[in-house]
């Protein structure tokens, strides 16, 4: 690679081809919003490990690619089949391509009247007016680099809009699917606001039809009306190539009771935010996770849960199955803000290190500023309990047989908090299929 | 079925079984008497094949077979059955998928066919009612949150539809009430055969009204020091270990 690589270079001139092909659309309010946002990024600069979000995990051989953002929708070569391989059953299903809305290969489904479920990109060119007024509301452009350079290149994703009172029975799949020859950047947006009363379960799914290094930039913005009841799952099982860095952003209202499930088990680095804001009394929110690392994997799960009123609950179990020379990251914030009083903060992190040489960094980060609240922590890390193995194999069951059934149940705990079950049973088989012999082994 | 010659096992250095001599056949219930900390779980554990305690000597003949060097799934699969004084709590693995698994594997080494979902819930609906277990047993994770009689009577239960030819009752008895005990016991008299053993183990006599011993041995300081017919039982409830040791102490060390 050139020694005399400028990542801001890099970024700023793919920026100006970028603008070169908008026209007209220059002018808008959204390419001011993107404008801003490159000068964020391009003063921030990728983080290093001097910063203290990304003490654990090196973004350079991120920061050294030269990966161009694929400013078009291709189909490229992508196959109805492909695109069965990875749908989950539900009737409601939007596919990006290298982060464009695949028309052709997505449904809507049978929606109840007044839900919007599509592209953001379309919904951008209809002028629909809850775009601007909620995107980047959530997630401030400099919130991270990567959510700048993500709103810098922000094009397309999905949109969605659950008016009040309305249940979507069906879940709704966001299926994105990586497809290009050259080294590239894909920048999902996606914008999901729920009114009150209302309840929908979303399911992301980001996955591979090439085997070399990309990047998936993806930032994800809710807003949870009072009273709403919302699943959010994610599923990233992307090449061992990939790099995937992703923020999921969810503001709850009133009563909103949010669930966020977030399985990484692919990738070469992985960085997930997810953040809560509790942001109205008696909300709820529950996050689980859970990654399964091979070879020299690196995957990092960073939570916030902000407290901001009296009265919420959260809960949190984030897994990490390691081997090899993987390494996990658990970096776990909760604030408890100055009014949040009667707070009820549960974290747990637990890691099961299937070799030698795989490692996890846990940090449980909480900053309580309330004095009648109850938070509690806490994290283990191990290997597989030898008075379980040996009580199984007492009972005539092989060794490695009961090894793996072992670390199916560890993973299983957080398998068994989704309740989308077409993506339940898809964890379910993806998990079997990757357990061999006692040892995670890595998809083929 | 069963011959133990001299066997010698440590923990850590310390060495729990000083010689043990015993010789069980088909057909037989022997009883395994004896104070706390005699080594009566430690010989239990290294019959089943745990690897925390190394035999230093001796030799433990299993059907003609060197039973030592068989890995635990092994000698389960040969027929032998440990019901673990304190049964381990799994997480997240059913009950009912975990014995069907077992089950299986160990059909499996046998060269018999693999039962399917119906005729094993069959034979696991025949056993609950043998062992009086409730429908719930089954669809919870392996003993997460069961009562400690819960635990003792899924161990017999797991006996009773894996079918040993010698089962070891490792303090079986201990933290059951008066009706679970009877149950319990009743199950293991059902199961009782002329082709098959029991060795069990236990601190107390009051089991032994229930599954009548045909011999009873009292260890001590990880040897066997007295054994004789179900009346040495009664004695032993009546004197206490102490009268035993005594006998042994007055006794010149056998050579």
């Amino acid at each position: 690679m050139n020694p005399a690589f400028s990542p801001n270079d890099w970024y700023r001139s793919q920026f100006d081809a970028f603008e070169r092909t908008l026209n007209g659309e220059s002018q808008s309010q959204l390419h001011s919003l993107r404008r801003a946002a490159m000068d964020k990024f391009l003063t921030i600069g990728f983080p290093t490990t001097r910063n203290e979000e990304w003490r654990f995990t090196s973004v350079a051989p991120i920061a050294k690619g030269e990966f161009k953002p694929v400013l078009q929708f291709a189909s490229s070569g992508v196959t109805k089949a492909d695109v069965g391989m990875f749908s989950l059953e539900t009737q409601h299903r939007l596919v990006f391509i290298n982060g464009h809305f695949a028309a052709q290969f997505s449904t809507a489904g049978n929606l109840p009247t007044g839900v919007v479920c599509g592209s953001l990109a379309s919904s951008v060119r209809s002028a629909d007016p809850n775009v601007l007024s909620f995107l980047a509301r959530q997630v401030k452009i400099d919130e991270t680099p990567f959510v700048s350079l993500n709103t810098a290149f922000l094009q397309d994703g999905a949109f969605i809009v659950v008016p009040d009172g309305i249940a979507v029975d069906d879940s709704i799949q966001l299926l994105f699917i990586a497809s290009e020859k050259k080294p590239f950047l894909v920048s999902p947006r996606n914008l999901v606001i729920i009114g009150k009363q209302s309840r929908v379960s979303i399911v992301e799914s980001y996955v591979s039809l090439i085997d070399q290094p990309y990047l998936t930039n993806a930032v994800t913005e809710i807003v949870a009306g009072d009273e709403s009841i919302i699943e959010h799952d994610k599923l990233q099982n992307e090449s061992l190539k990939a790099f995937h860095v992703a923020m999921i952003q969810a503001t709850l209202g009133s009563k909103a009771q949010f669930t966020s499930n977030s399985i990484a088990v692919g990738g070469a680095i992985v960085r997930n935010n997810v953040t809560v804001v509790l942001d109205a009394e008696r909300s709820e929110c529950t996050l689980n996770g859970l990654s399964l690392g091979t070879g020299r994997q690196v995957i990092d799960n960073h939570t916030t849960i902000d407290h901001a009123k009296p009265n919420c609950a959260s809960h949190e179990l984030y897994k990490a199955i390691l081997d090899g020379k993987s390494k996990g990251v658990f970096n776990g914030k909760i604030f408890v803000r100055p009014d949040a009083q009667k707070t009820d903060a549960k974290q747990t992190n637990k890691t099961l290190l299937l070799s030698d040489e795989a490692t996890i960094d846990t940090k449980p980060q909480l900053e309580i500023f309330a004095d009648d609240v109850k938070c509690t922590h806490g994290a283990t890390v191990g290997q597989l309990d030898a008075e379980q193995v040996f009580y199984l194999r007492s009972r005539g069951i092989g060794e490695m047989a009961a090894k793996d059934i072992l670390t199916f149940a560890f993973a299983s705990d957080v398998v068994g908090r989704v309740h989308v079950d077409p993506l339940k049973k898809q964890l379910e088989s993806l998990i079997h299929e990757r357990l061999d012999q006692g040892r995670l082994v890595q998809p083929i | 079925m069963l011959e133990i010659t001299n066997l010698h096992a440590s923990i850590n250095g310390t060495e729990i079984l000083n010689g043990i001599n015993l010789k069980v056949n088909a057909g037989e219930v022997h009883a395994i008497m004896g104070p706390n900390g005699s080594g009566k779980s430690t010989l239990a554990q290294v019959l089943a094949g745990r690897d925390s305690y190394e035999v230093t000597q001796g030799e433990v003949l299993y059907e003609g077979k060197n039973l030592l060097d068989l890995d635990p799934e092994e000698r389960a699969r040969e027929g032998l059955f440990l019901a673990f004084q304190y049964p381990v709590e799994i997480p997240g693995v059913n009950n009912t998928y975990f014995l069907k698994a077992a089950l299986n594997a160990i059909r499996k080494y046998k060269g018999q066919e693999e039962l399917d979902a119906i005729d094993f819930l069959n034979l696991v609906k025949e056993k609950m009612k043998l062992m009086e277990i409730d429908d719930s047993l089954l669809n919870r994770s392996v003993n997460e949150g069961f009562s400690g009689g819960e635990k003792k009577r899924n161990e017999i239960f797991h006996m009773a539809v894996l079918q040993p030819k010698l089962a070891i009752l490792d303090e079986t008895d201990s933290g059951l009430d008066i009706d679970a005990l009877r149950i319990v016991a009743d199950g293991v008299n059902k199961l009782r055969r002329k082709d098959n053993a029991v060795l069990l183990v236990t601190h107390y006599q009051r089991l032994l009204n229930y599954i009548v011993p045909d011999f009873v041995h009292v260890l001590m300081d990880g040897r066997i020091v007295k054994s004789g017919r179900k009346e040495l039982a009664l004695q032993l409830e009546e004197k206490g270990y102490d009268w035993v040791k005594d006998e042994v102490d007055r006794q010149p060390v056998q050579a």
